[in-house]
């Protein structure tokens, strides 16, 4: 086995790269879970996104204008659960986990004439001065615009739920409905929107692997990518900064091994894929042996205004 | 708008009229649909509801085939809905499926070619053995330090699905095989097939176990205090708590039966129908026994009609592929809906709508 193949500035450089999709369908979950939502759909979205931002981009020939899409699409998509959940009183976790069966289901009709096609990719910015720093100028500066964007949005979420009375009136509606709703605010709304805008970013994290990091569409190419975002966000304690380590944390070992698998390391290639799946369940062992600190206390229940 | 009035209890004639009106729903919709895809939707609802059980043609291929996709299906689903009547989610049936079917065939193997009539008999016990084993993990990490048994098990399904693609490349791989992946032919093998007992019927030794497995819950849920328990968990938490149930048997017990359900399915269906350990040996039917289930409102009886009418969407879907070319997944999407509708109408059961805003 040669180690020496595996370069870790372009180590660092392909993390990135392969954490963005489950850092953005983490970080819209985060909000989502935090409104008191359990939206089990994560996966069903994420696939949606990313046969949505394929399509578009393979047609217009603008990366950009699918993410867009992708967004949208996969936003209005959530808001079948939101609808079942929110009005119709449905159970979440079944909900969920219709959305995910659904979501596969159509982006794999969606998407058959496109099997094996090339989409085009967003181009790396081209970040002067930056760009140049020898290593690190390659590792962090000489990404896509997404990249950016999801850690930017992770700032803004943090922003928004720690210092903005909308981000005080999601999390009251987490942590207690029946208070929030005796105060006066809009628990349905609240939740609506915080599904949507979970939708929304699940989406743009499925199109990042159709349209960035693949780029190509295959049938259920998310691959467990949305179960591991919401393991993530349970890592995470349910805080934005967190989301992104944690996300990071699984990008890397995804890549090293992606990397073993190359250099020809003498552990098959089936113990190698597993391992992201295997030390998903370790870390939530780890974070539930503690306690689970930090779970909005209603999370997963249904709210009823009973007057 | 309408307003919502909580019902003090589950209206009964709801509980049972909302599957029939989720099935009608979703033959509109679905009509829509394949309208919007360019295909006639009396013909092609025809096809997939009608034609496998009637048509002259298709009906003495396509009838035996009922009983073989719905009995996977309703053994699945009837262990999924003691842990969903309980609120215990295991969602990764699908892992403990291929684990059953890898822990059957890998005695099978062992043996091979001796014959006997005591090796299938000892298949039935290490199915359900490798299922009831991949079930413990979420349910010993559920019921020891609290971790989220939805994740865990589904986690363990991309594990299990590693695990068959490797033992199909190397352990379990065929000697005789032409360096092809794949393991040998169990059907090929006398002691090891699950034949059919009555024959051209489909109905294997699976079929019947999934018979006996509806008898034996039945019973279980209506008539044994760990049925009772199992109710009252998931319908009362704190009174079940107070009443002494103890949450660590009811853990173990759910995660434990559906784990060792799904188990059998999938050594009944690697000894029967697919005959050999593959690559592509799971075909999902872990994860459509969770619409089963709720289809059948974790009923007994409700789980055998449901899993035989998904198995005709099944069959159907198929059927409409080869004549009329719609893509596999459209019967996904299909089933999915059925879901949704499923659980919209639902509403009904627990809310009285009234219409008006007073």
């Amino acid at each position: 086995m040669d180690f020496s193949s595996i370069n870790p500035a372009l180590l660092i450089a392909s993390l990135m790269v392969s954490a963005t999709p489950i850092l953005l369908a983490a970080i819209g979950e985060a909000v989502a879970e935090k409104s008191g939502v359990l939206n089990l759909g994560v996966e069903g979205m994420m696939i949606v996104g990313a046969v949505v931002g394929f399509i578009i981009a393979v047609n217009t020939n603008a990366p950009l204008l699918g993410f867009i899409c992708a967004a949208i699409v996969s936003g209005i998509f959530s808001m079948i659960f939101g609808i079942l959940t929110q009005y119709l009183k449905s159970n979440q976790v079944a909900t969920g986990l219709g959305l995910t069966l659904v979501g596969l289901g159509l982006s794999a009709l969606l998407g058959r004439p496109y099997e094996g096609m090339k989409s085009p990719t967003l181009r790396a910015l081209d970040i002067p001065f930056l760009g140049d720093i020898p290593v690190l100028g390659k590792m962090l500066f000489s990404h896509d615009l997404m990249i950016y964007f999801s850690v930017f949005l992770v700032a803004i979420v943090w922003w928004f739920l720690k210092f903005t009375h909308a981000g005080m009136v999601l999390r009251a509606v987490g942590e207690n409905h029946d208070a929030a709703h005796a105060l006066g605010y809009k628990v349905v709304r609240v939740r609506m929107l915080a599904i949507m805008f979970g939708g929304a970013t699940s989406g743009l994290g499925g199109a990042y692997i159709s349209l960035a990091r693949v780029p190509q569409w295959t049938e259920g190419m998310t691959a467990g990518a949305g179960w591991i975002a919401l393991a993530i966000v349970v890592f995470a304690s349910w805080r934005p900064w967190r989301v992104l380590f944690g996300a990071y944390i699984f990008g890397g070992v995804t890549v090293l091994q992606l990397n073993l698998q190359a250099a020809g390391a003498s552990i098959p290639v089936e113990y190698l894929s597993m391992s992201p799946y295997l030390i998903t369940i370790i870390v939530l062992v780890i974070i539930s042996s503690r306690g689970n600190q930090g779970a909005p206390a209603s999370l997963g229940r249904p709210f009823h205004a009973s007057s | 708008m309408f307003k919502l009035e909580k019902r003090p209890q589950q209206s009964q004639k709801w509980i049972y009229l909302s599957p029939f009106l989720a099935v009608v729903i979703t033959m509109i919709s679905g009509g829509i649909l394949f309208a919007i895809l360019g295909e006639n939707p009396f013909e092609a609802i025809r096809i997939i509801f009608w034609d496998p059980l009637f048509d002259p043609n298709f009906a003495s291929y396509s009838r035996p085939q009922l009983l073989v996709k719905a009995g996977p299906l309703i053994l699945i689903a009837i262990g999924l809905s003691f842990g969903f009547k309980a609120g215990v989610w295991n969602i990764g049936a699908e892992g403990q499926y291929i684990m059953g079917a890898i822990f059957g065939a890998s005695l099978a193997l062992a043996f091979y070619p001796m014959e006997s009539k005591l090796i299938f008999p000892l298949m039935i016990i290490a199915g359900a053995l490798g299922g009831f084993l991949w079930g413990m993990i979420p349910a010993f990490l559920k019921a020891k330090l609290n971790t989220n048994e939805i994740l865990v098990s589904l986690m363990l399904v991309y594990v299990a699905e590693s695990i068959l693609a490797s033992v199909s490349q190397g352990l379990l791989k065929n000697p005789d095989g032409y360096g092809f992946p794949g393991s040998r032919n169990l059907q090929k093998y006398e002691s090891a097939a699950n034949v059919e007992i009555i024959s051209n019927s489909g109905m294997h030794w699976g079929v019947l176990f999934a018979f006996i497995t509806v008898i034996f819950s039945y019973i279980v849920l209506t008539r044994h205090i760990q049925g009772f328990n199992i109710q009252l968990t998931g319908e009362a938490p704190r009174a079940a708590k107070f009443s002494g149930v103890n949450p660590t048997a009811n853990i173990v017990f759910c995660l434990g039966i559906s784990g060792a359900l799904a188990g059998l399915a999938g050594m009944f269906e690697v000894a029967g129908p697919s005959g050999q350990i593959t690559i592509e040996f799971n075909s999902g039917y872990g994860f459509t026994a969770i619409i089963v289930a709720f289809l059948g409102r974790l009923h007994p009886i409700g789980i055998l009609l449901s899993g035989l009418l998904i198995a005709l969407t099944y069959i159907g879907g198929e059927l409409a592929q080869l004549m009329l070319g719609l893509p596999g997944a459209s019967i996904q999407l299909f089933q999915g809906m059925l879901l949704f509708f499923l659980l919209a109408t639902d509403l009904f059961a627990n809310y009285r709508v009234k219409i008006g805003t007073n």
